[in-house]
Order: C-alpha cells, then sequence, then structure tokens
C-alpha cells in the first residue's frame, strides 16, 4: 500500500503470529494506522477527516438509541420525539445530540470539502479518492434530508413535499416516479415510513463509501500544504503517535464547539415551525431547507423554470465530481498559486452568500443576486479553473516536504535519495 | 493589477448580499406580502436565559395559576402530565399539592362507569372544552414553535450570547401587545390589533389578560415580603415562563451537565494538546 518508511507489523507472541497467518487483520489496523506514513507539514486542516469519522460515528450511535424509542407513524411520530425529549432518561441529550451533530457533520464536511480544493487534493492520482468523497457527501445530504422528515413537524412535512414535488420536473414520467416515491399522491405516512427506512440504511452506505475513500488515501497518501508528493523518509512521520494525536487535539476542541450547541444553544439551527405537528392543510410562511442544503436551495430558486433549476441544482454538485479534470493547473497547492488563492476564497464567499440568499424569500433583490452568485458558482468550475491553470505563473515551489519545513537545504536528504525522483506534477 | 482586479471582484461579491437585503427590504409597499410581525418581540430578562440559566419555581406556580385560571378556557397542554409539576428544577410542587391539583380535573377514561374520572398525577391535561372554529393552539411547545427571525448580523452575535429566548420574548410580547389600531387601519370584526403578531396586523384571541384577573396564591400568605404585583405584564411574564418550562422541562438539567461537560473538555483539550506539543517536539513540521 505505502512505503517502508516505519516497521510494518510484526507479531510477538505465538497466538498473534499463529493469528497473523489465519486473518491478518491486526496487521491491517496496525500498518493503516500506526506505521502509515503522513507527511510531517499537516496543519489542522487535515484534521478533518478524523473529525468526521468521529461525527459519523456519535450519529450512528445517538440515531441507533433514538430509533429504539422512535415511532413512525403519521400520527405518533411528532408525539414520540416529544416522548424522547419529556420521557425517556436523557432522550433530549440523545435527541439533542443527533439534531445538532448533522450540522456539525456538515460544518466539517465543507471545511474536509474546502481543504481539499485549496490544497488541489483532487488532484491526480487521488481522482479516485476525491469522487468517492463526493459520493460521501450525496449519500449525506439524502440522509440529512430525509432525517428531518422523521419528527413530522411543519417544517419537515413541507421540506419533504417542496423537494419530492422536485421529481415531477423530469418530462414524462415524473409525476409517476414521485407517485411511486411517495407512496401515495402526497407526502404522508407511507412516505415517512420509507424515509425511516433508509434514514437507517444510508449511514452504513455512508460507513462503507468512508471506508473506500479510507483505502484510495491510503494507496495514495495524504496531499499535504506544499502539494509535493513525499519524496524520502524524512518527509514523514508515522501516523501514530504523530497524526493520532494531532487528531485527537482536533477532536476535542470540536467537541467543545458541538457541547456549545448541544447544552446550550440546540435549537439555534433548527426551525421553529418544526415544534409545530405536521399539518397538510396549513403550508408555512417560509419553506427554508437546513442551513448545510441552504447554497443549492438558492441555486434551484434562483432559475426560472423548475427543470432547469432542477438541473442546476444537481449541476452544482455534479461539477464537483469533474472537478479534477477542470482545473488544469499541474500545480496542487494554492500556496504557489498567487491567482487561484484569491479566487478560492471568492468562491468560499460565493458559497456562504448563496447560503444566506438560500435563507431569504425567493423575491426583488435576493433573486437578482443569488442568479449573480449563481452563475459565478459555475463560472468558477467551468471557465475560471480550466483558463487560470493555462494563464497562471506559479510561484517557485521548495523541492521537497522536509525543505520547506527546515528551509532550502536544511532537509539536507540522506545520500541517495535524491535518486527516488517520484515526482508527481 | 490582476491582484487588485481579484480583490475589486471579491468586495463586489460580498456586498451583493448585503445590497440584495436592502432592495429586499426596501420597498415594502411593492410586495404582495408585508413583513410581520409589525413590532419585533420586546426582548425580557429571563431567570433561565445563558449557560446558568434556571428556572424560578415561584413563578412557574404563579405562571401554571395564570395558565389554570385563564389560557386552560380555549387552550390546552396535552403533553404535559400533571406529576411533571413535581419537577425539582421545574415548578416544584408538593407531591400533594400534585395529586389536589390532579383530582381537580376530569379525564376521559373508558374503563370505568361513566366514561370519566378525577385525575391522578400520572395522566396528562385533559384537552380544552370544545371551540367553535378554528382550534386555538395547543401550548406545550409554543414557547419554541414561534420565532421572528432575527436578521443578520443579529443571528450571528446570538450564537455567541446564547440567545435563544426568542420564543418567550416573542409569547409575552404578544400577550402585552393588545392595543388601539393606528387610525388609517380597519381591523375585522373578532379580530384584535397586535402588532406583535407573527403572520397578521390582528388575530383572534382576545386580550385574554387583564390588571387583578388572578389573585395569586403566593400573594395569600401573611408575609408581604413575596407579594408580586398582579398586572398584565407580571402574569404575561409568569405564565411565559411557565410555558417556557413545558416546552423544555429539561433545560435546568441541560445547562447543568453542559457546564460539566465544557469544563471535562477544556481540562482534556489541555492534557491532549501538552501531549501533542510533546510528541511532535523533536519534528519540525510547520514551516
Amino acid at each position: 500500500m505505502h512505503e517502508d518508511h516505519f516497521p510494518r507489523y510484526e507479531p510477538k507472541t505465538r497466538f498473534g503470529r499463529w493469528f497473523d497467518d489465519r486473518l491478518p487483520a491486526t496487521r491491517l489496523v496496525y500498518d493503516s494506522f500506526v506505521a502509515y506514513p503522513v507527511p510531517r507539514n499537516l496543519n489542522y486542516w487535515y484534521t478533518f477527516g478524523a473529525v468526521l469519522s468521529v461525527m459519523l460515528g456519535v450519529q450512528i450511535l445517538t440515531g441507533v438509541v433514538l430509533a429504539m424509542h422512535y415511532v413512525a407513524h403519521e400520527a405518533y411520530a411528532f408525539e414520540s420525539v416529544e416522548k424522547i425529549m419529556r420521557d425517556i432518561n436523557y432522550g433530549w441529550l440523545l435527541r439533542y445530540l443527533h439534531s445538532n451533530g448533522a450540522s456539525m457533520f456538515f460544518l466539517a464536511a465543507y471545511i474536509h470539502i474546502f481543504r481539499g480544493m485549496y490544497y488541489g487534493s483532487y488532484k491526480a492520482p487521488r481522482e479516485i479518492l476525491w469522487i468517492l468523497g463526493v459520493i460521501i457527501f450525496l449519500l449525506m445530504m439524502a440522509t440529512a434530508f430525509m432525517g428531518y422528515v422523521l419528527p413530522w413537524g411543519q417544517m419537515s412535512f413541507w421540506g419533504a413535499t417542496v423537494i419530492t414535488n422536485l421529481f415531477t420536473a423530469i418530462p414524462l414520467v415524473g409525476k409517476t416516479i414521485t407517485t411511486w416515491l411517495w407512496g401515495g399522491f402526497s407526502v404522508g405516512g407511507p412516505t415517512l415510513n420509507r424515509f425511516f427506512s433508509l434514514h437507517y440504511l444510508l449511514p452504513f452506505m455512508i460507513a462503507g463509501v468512508v471506508v473506500l475513500h479510507i483505502w484510495a488515501l491510503h494507496v495514495a497518501g495524504q496531499t499535504n500544504p506544499t502539494g509535493i508528493e513525499v519524496k524520502s523518509k524524512q518527509d514523514v512521520v508515522p501516523f501514530t503517535p504523530h497524526a493520532t494525536i494531532k487528531d485527537a487535539f482536533a477532536i476535542v476542541i470540536f467537541m467543545i464547539l458541538f457541547a456549545w450547541f448541544v447544552f446550550y444553544i440546540p435549537n439555534f439551527l433548527g426551525d421553529a415551525d418544526n415544534s409545530i405537528k405536521a399539518n397538510p392543510l396549513q403550508t408555512p410562511a417560509h419553506i427554508v431547507p437546513e442551513w448545510y442544503l441552504l447554497p443549492f436551495y438558492a441555486i434551484l430558486r434562483s432559475i426560472p423554470n423548475k427543470l432547469l433549476g432542477v438541473c442546476m441544482m444537481f449541476g452544482a454538485i455534479a461539477v464537483l465530481f469533474l472537478l479534477p479534470w477542470l482545473d488544469t493547473s499541474r500545480i496542487r497547492s494554492a500556496n504557489y498559486r498567487p491567482l487561484y488563492r484569491q479566487f478560492f476564497w471568492i468562491f468560499i464567499a460565493v458559497a456562504i452568500g448563496l447560503g444566506y440568499l438560500g435563507s431569504q424569500p425567493p423575491e426583488g433583490g435576493y433573486v437578482i443576486a443569488a442568479r449573480i452568485l449563481t452563475t459565478y458558482y459555475f463560472f468558477h468550475f467551468l471557465i475560471l479553473l480550466p483558463l487560470l491553470g493555462m494563464f497562471e505563473t506559479p510561484k517557485p515551489r521548495p523541492a521537497s516536504i522536509a525543505d520547506s519545513v527546515l528551509g532550502a537545504g536544511g532537509g539536507a536528504q540522506p545520500a541517495g535519495s535524491a535518486a527516488a525522483p517520484e515526482t508527481r506534477g | 493589477m490582476q491582484i487588485a482586479i481579484t480583490r475589486l471582484a471579491a468586495v463586489l461579491l460580498l456586498a451583493l448580499p448585503l445590497g440584495a437585503t436592502a432592495l429586499g427590504a426596501e420597498p415594502e409597499a411593492e410586495h404582495a406580502s408585508p413583513h410581520y410581525p409589525l413590532l419585533n418581540p420586546k426582548l425580557e430578562s429571563w431567570s433561565f436565559a445563558g449557560p446558568f440559566g434556571k428556572y424560578d419555581p415561584q413563578q412557574l406556580q404563579r405562571g401554571f395559576q395564570v395558565y389554570h385560571e385563564v389560557c386552560s378556557s380555549c387552550h390546552s397542554l396535552g403533553m404535559v402530565a400533571f406529576r411533571d409539576l413535581a419537577s425539582t428544577t421545574g415548578p416544584h410542587f408538593s407531591v400533594d399539592e400534585v395529586k389536589a391539583l390532579a383530582a381537580e380535573a376530569t379525564v376521559a377514561d373508558a374503563s370505568v362507569e361513566g366514561g370519566t374520572r378525577p385525575g391522578r398525577p400520572y395522566d396528562y391535561f385533559p384537552p380544552a372544552p370544545p371551540f367553535p372554529g378554528a382550534h386555538p393552539p395547543d401550548l406545550s411547545l409554543i414557547a419554541k414553535a414561534r420565532a421572528v427571525k432575527r436578521g443578520f448580523p443579529t443571528f450571528v452575535f446570538d450564537m455567541f450570547t446564547q440567545y435563544q429566548e426568542g420564543g418567550p420574548d416573542y409569547v409575552h410580547s404578544l400577550l402585552t401587545g393588545f392595543q388601539d389600531p393606528p387610525a388609517d387601519m380597519t381591523v375585522p370584526d373578532g379580530l384584535y390589533y397586535n402588532p406583535y403578531f407573527i403572520s397578521a396586523p390582528y388575530l383572534a384571541m382576545p386580550p385574554p389578560l387583564s390588571d387583578g384577573l388572578v389573585a395569586y396564591a403566593q400573594n395569600k400568605d401573611e408575609s408581604a415580603d413575596n407579594d408580586v404585583p398582579e398586572t398584565v405584564d407580571q402574569y404575561s411574564t409568569d405564565v411565559t415562563a411557565f410555558l417556557m418550562w413545558a416546552a423544555e422541562p429539561h433545560l435546568v438539567e441541560r445547562k447543568a451537565m453542559g457546564l460539566t461537560v465544557m469544563v471535562f473538555l477544556v481540562l482534556f483539550a489541555c492534557l491532549v494538546y501538552y501531549t501533542k506539543k510533546k510528541v511532535w517536539l523533536a519534528v519540525p513540521h510547520e514551516a
């Protein structure tokens, strides 16, 4: 999988050898999370993979327990959630951990994605790694959307109505498909039931793709802020203890943020309308999704044509799949790309701006602004990135990771290692 | 030059959503739907706000009395059981008081002769009597089910100030906000003008409170030290606090546990940080 910079697993006991000959599971874990070499110059932006693994665990654990008490029935779902909040021992804690955990999960995922964009982590040979990440992102959005429907509040119901109605935009078969998705002629009991089933299924699919994601990562190795591939043992440190302890620190800090929301402002990210039981006869004044879906919602609403709007919304994610080939620059890290670096921050501002506009009513200046920002979103991927790579003059890069840390020449490479010409890009 | 252009573009793009806000908010008359409420809720100081917030049992008992004597004639409180009233971090009624309060109520029970019996602590509050027309909302979650948008940038600050009292502020403003309509407004018959109402300038609920309407049990003891005024403002504050407890009965436990968790996490973070420093001591890793 990776070069032998650090000693691999060696069973120390007779039982260890016996077991290792039959099932090298300990070996797999040791080689992946102890002896695995990571670049020595990783900063804290690289700890969000670990944070995300923990958040997935938190969501699955709290979710499994919540499912023991939840009733997926249109007449009882809302009440069963309130029962959890009021009468189940620490039910309020489980429920707030789960609902705020979803937001924290997305926050970490967005930082992780933007980190990948900044340091060009999607470039060869890591295209599959990136695509697996985008698949996880898609699965997360589906899971979160269906999870939000389960409490069966007003926003659950009407959010589900708006989003499932998007499928009616498909020509010819749209209506049929939507009826099939609903299990009826509108969002109702059957919809709730199947969403619960899928909400329980999808996280395990996410976990499966996460395994592939980490597998692909361990084949290609991690990128690092210089964007230069690992060339010698000087460039790397063993995963344990170095990355383990750094990740652990980042996780604890992230938990402080998480706890702030869970214990002090648990309803800050939620919608007050979801404290009202779903009522198919009363539409809320403004139907808004959760914050993490707002940029895509803004793109959807900025297009006057329904089918086109749906296409653009899905297109906004589809371009992410193509990102490794849209970015034509040979240089990975934005640290050495003076122009891309600025456009990256503009892109962040545009994404946040779209999120804000998604939360506002679709009228007047908001629509105009959303159209401009939507245009920019696609301009960034489809025009800017291909052209930048051709016209941008990169800044000089250090010869190796060790050089970047220790100063040019300071990273005195061991004699002979200079002959390892692992120069990719 | 290139850099200057991108900087300019960044500023313009950043200014766009804000400009849109101004545009979106300005031409009020052009909009199909004017923005409600006409007035934003007044900010009150609540005992349960902030990281160390707690309910005041005395206030919740008064609030319960207001709910019991006034609100309950139209609004139910279906998710609250009589036993909940004994909660030590909530209204903290004694067990005997809870039994007596429950017994006052008549609850439906198909297993007894006649179909009804006096309530017991495990029973839930009985539904409000039948109402002509649209049924007034159940109040179990009302303190969490109403929120007036705080807008940018206030909602960002709310994250740091832990402002979570939008619901109670709204309920209190609504209860105290009934007034004569402006001269140029005609209020339909049977509706009452209230600029704090979230979805229209008027609502179907008549002003429910008036000075002296409820004689607080607390004011009947010999001591005058704990007497509270019997005014609309006081009633409204008390009943709102009670409704907040009804909507979020574990708030006090939550915030208390939050303190423990925070202290633990901060100490643990320090330990992990110094361990990390030690591990990386021999490895220069930052440019």
